[in-house]
């Protein structure tokens, strides 16, 4: 080979050395990911000490709870056990705690919880309450956002699969609840492919003041799976709209079976319809059987109450309860805009998301336009109705929220996408795509009628590759997607606890001024409470052995306790007298075949604790609370059946 | 004293009410598990604040527990103050420059006797610890500082008047002035300044 050869090799070189660096450069060809890009890190970097903007609330789905966390920094600030126990404070596990789980099927330790609702005063998010459902076992539960603590549950008799619920109307008047699992009402053993199942539409009265639920009517409708709901507001308040899917009644293989249709239905329920029709007396009073259980604050405890009675509404005899929206494709969500003139399905199988017209809908009531009437319930037609179709939105359209600048976003569970489009016009103007699999979708008051349009947070299903490995089982995630530009910009992506549905989130100032930092001691009503060291004491009664303790730091009185014996059900009442912030105690004893407690300053909290062998016992606080907290200790004695050790008891004796 | 000067030494001594409405010293600890402080404010006839809490985080380093009952002072330090404002409108009304005199040292001494009996307190529950505390630091007392900040383990200490104590000084400070300013007219018209000379060319109307 001469020179020249080698050199007109050589020259071949140059090109493809520029060729392979382009392509390194540019990335090779193959799936692209958006990252964060420019200042995303401190438009969401909240420095130390500082407060973020929003408080967000995500439902925990099958853990059962509910998940407080600050936006836009994604930091998790709280785990609100609601329908699941919560052996770290003893939720579900005290004598306290444990009637809120009660149901008609008795103690239940776990349910599905999936929208977390914010009560609202004329349509706008007011901080007071947080409502939540189980899906599993129908229950509403009601948060106080003061003390941010689960203090309601009411159980929805004949119903299964509490699914459309908790949403809320413009004033909190009603909290809505719909079967999503029809079966027979009342329950009975019928074959499974019978033609009788049905489900209610539930409307729970809220008190204006304290926030008590009570179940104030049932409405019996077809069997089909009432999947989400909204309130109307604006024009549209005093109307609650449900989507429904398997319009085709299937028992069985649902995911074809339920699937044929064009078009299922949304409901729209006219509840000031209701509400004459029930001053009228035109109510069925049927027999059921319903928990309904309050957290009394000032008792620290409780108290379950059995329902026997609830008031049934039949769309037949009542005309104008009740009209079906031919919507295409099993909808599951149904979104009100803030103007309360369109009302979005989430088509999930359809390739256009149709929105509807309440004015239209009006209309078309007023002309009688009707395809058909199913059981006393007019079917409306859907050019009737149609205000537009959002043409190409993306695929497997589920639930769309509003910024309030006249845009809304709905999120593609298939094509893995948010979709910004504009109301009215029906046109998509942006998408930015989700990792992955994105459900539900918040934006701070996204479905009310003042929304605080900054951000859109994607709550997503699945995170595959998005985090470091942890085995087979991942976390789900949330995306939090800047939406004040034209284009949607993706700031911030953190895990998520349990696997979130819906979420709500609403500015940190209505919330932070009203937060508790202490129970009062001295409005505590707990029958076990003590409120000073002195009145610490143990009182036997038989078996039954009451401790009236008392934890202050750094430690627990009386501390030590003789003349326990094998066989008695021992009762801790622990009461927290500190008055400071931020300053709980814990308790716990060696062998307790249950959780521990933690009392907050103020609070009284109950242990049982049932000693099998003979021996001492040690008891702690679990809780670092002071610079002697290894010290907050104390032994109990544990004698054997019978035993002629007295009971005796005290704190510093030596 | 003229008309002028004498209504602002009637309204410094009347402002001296206040006092028993008004907290007269603030003790605040900060740490930094207490970025919002704790507070102890002392009036007049009782204290307030967080006492338990400060007494609960006391007890670690053997302090004993302070309490409304353990100051006789407040039994009668409304009546000082009371007798203080009676001796003063008297004095306004006689309008005697002597008078006057004696209300200012009265004022000053019980100011002075008042803050050597806090200082008193101060190194009484600093010093007299209970040998059997969690948390004995060799050398160390708990005296709070009479007035200023001073660090204590982790809290900082900060002692200052509170409304009631700034009112107090003020009233003092005023007809302080208003009393050396009529001293000093009247020298300038060749009076002697003197607390026999009873009565000012201007009566009060």
């Amino acid at each position: 080979m001469t020179t020249r050869t080698l050199l007109r090799s050589a020259m071949w070189l140059v090109p493809a050395s520029v060729l392979v660096v382009i392509l390194a450069l540019s990335g090779c060809p193959g799936p692209k990911q958006a990252v964060a890009t420019g200042d995303a890190a401190s438009r969401v970097y909240i420095p130390p000490g500082q407060y973020d903007e929003f408080y967000g609330f995500f439902s925990g789905g099958f853990s059962g709870q509910v998940t407080v966390y600050g936006l836009p920094s994604g930091r998790l600030f709280k785990i609100i056990p609601v329908f699941s126990v919560n052996p770290e404070n003893g939720y579900g596990y005290t004598p306290e705690t444990q009637p809120l789980l009660m149901t008609s099927h008795g103690f239940i330790p776990w349910d599905d919880a999936h929208h977390p609702e914010l009560s609202q005063t004329d349509g706008v998010p007011d901080g007071r309450w947080l409502f939540v459902n189980a899906n599993n076992t129908p229950r509403v539960a009601r948060i106080d956002l003061r003390t941010f603590e689960t203090v309601e549950i009411l159980e929805i008799p004949n119903s299964a699969g509490n699914h459309s619920s908790p949403f809320v109307t413009q004033n909190t008047e009603y909290v809505v609840a719909g079967t999503r699992f029809s079966v027979p009402i009342p329950q009975q053993d019928v074959p499974i492919r019978g033609e009788n199942f049905r489900g209610t539409l539930n409307f729970i009265k809220v008190d204006p003041q304290s926030g008590r639920m009570e179940l104030a009517f049932q409405i019996l409708v077809p069997g089909y799976d009432y999947d989400l709901a909204h309130a109307g507001k604006g024009p549209s308040h005093g109307w609650v709209f449900f989507t429904c899917y398997n319009s085709e009644q299937a028992h069985t293989l649902l995911e074809v079976n339920a699937s044929k249709r064009d078009k299922d239905f949304i409901a729209a329920v006219n509840w000031k319809k209701a509400e004459e029709y029930l001053a009228q007396g035109k109510y069925h009073e049927m027999t059921a059987d319903y928990f309904h259980n309050i957290y009394d604050e000032r008792k620290h405890m409780a108290t379950s109450e059995r329902l026997t009675k609830v008031r049934v509404l039949i769309p037949s005899e009542c005309p104008g309860l009740i009209y079906y929206l031919p919507t295409p494709k099993s909808p599951h969500g149904v979104d009100v805009d803030p103007t309360g003139e369109y009302i979005v399905a989430g088509g999930k199988l359809a390739t256009v998301i149709p929105v509807h017209s309440f004015s239209k809908m009006l209309k078309a009531i007023e002309n009688r336009d009707f395809d058909t009437v199913i059981d006393g319930i007019p079917v409306l037609r859907y050019d009737a109705v149609l205000a537009g179709e959002v043409q190409n939105p993306g695929l497997g359209p589920l639930h769309t929220e509003f910024d309030g600048k006249g845009y809304a976003y709905t999120s593609c569970f298939v094509s893995s996408e948010i979709v910004k489009w504009k109301l009215g016009t029906w046109e998509v103007v942006d998408r930015i795509p989700t990792y992955y699999s994105i459900g539900h979708l918040l934006i701070p008051g996204g479905d009310s009628r003042k929304p605080w349009g900054k951000y859109v947070v994607a709550l997503n299903k699945i995170t595959k590759d998005r985090y470091l490995p942890t085995g087979p089982e991942l976390v789900q995630s949330a995306q939090l997607i800047d939406i004040t530009g034209e284009k949607m910009r993706l700031l911030l992506d953190f895990p998520t606890l349990g696997e979130p549905h819906y979420a709500q989130a609403i500015p940190a100032e209505i919330l932070m001024k009203n937060s508790l930092k202490v129970y009062p001691l001295q409005e505590n009503q707990h029958p076990y409470a003590v409120k000073t060291p002195e009145q610490a004491r143990v009182e036997r009664k038989g078996n039954e052995v009451h401790v009236y303790m008392t934890a202050l730091r750094s430690h627990f009185r009386p501390d030590n306790i003789e003349g326990i014996q094998v066989g008695d059900r021992v009762y801790f009442h622990v009461t927290n007298l500190e008055q400071d912030w931020d300053i709980p105690h814990g308790f716990a004893i060696l062998g307790a075949n249950t959780a521990e407690i933690l009392i907050m300053p103020g609070q009284t909290k109950t242990l049982v604790w049932e000693p099998k062998k003979p021996g001492v016992y040690p008891f702690y606080c679990t809780d670092f609370c002071s610079a002697l907290h290894q010290e907050m200790q104390g032994y109990v004695r544990v004698s054997p059946r019978g035993t002629n050790v007295p009971l005796t008891y005290g704190t510093g004796q030596e | 004293m003229r008309a002028l000067p004498r209504i602002l030494t009637l309204g410094a001594i009347l402002s001296l009410g206040l006092l028993f409405v008004l907290p007269l010293w603030r003790i605040t600890l900060t740490a930094p598990q207490y970025p919002e402080g704790v507070v102890m404010l002392i009036w007049l006839n009782r204290l307030s604040g967080q006492l338990d809490l400060i007494n609960g985080l006391n007890h670690y380093i053997g302090m004993r527990p302070i309490r409304e009952e353990n100051f006789p002072e407040f039994s009668f330090m409304p009546w000082l103050i009371g007798g203080l404002i009676l001796l003063g409108i008297l004095a306004v009304v006689v309008n005697r420059r002597w008078l006057y005199a004696t209300w200012l040292a009265l004022f000053a001494a019980l100011t002075i006797v008042g803050l050597a009996d806090f200082y008193r307190w101060g190194y009484e529950y600093g010093h007299n610890l209970d040998p059997n505390a969690p948390i004995k630091v060799p050398g160390m007392a708990y005296q709070p500082p009479l007035i200023g900040s001073k660090q204590l383990l982790n809290f900082t200490a900060y002692s200052y008047p509170d409304a009631g104590g700034c009112i107090a000084f003020g009233s003092f400070l005023l007809v302080a002035a208003t009393f050396t300013g009529e001293c000093i007219v009247a020298r300038r018209r060749g009076k002697a300044c003197t607390a026999h000379i009873v009565r000012e060319a201007a009566p009060v109307a």
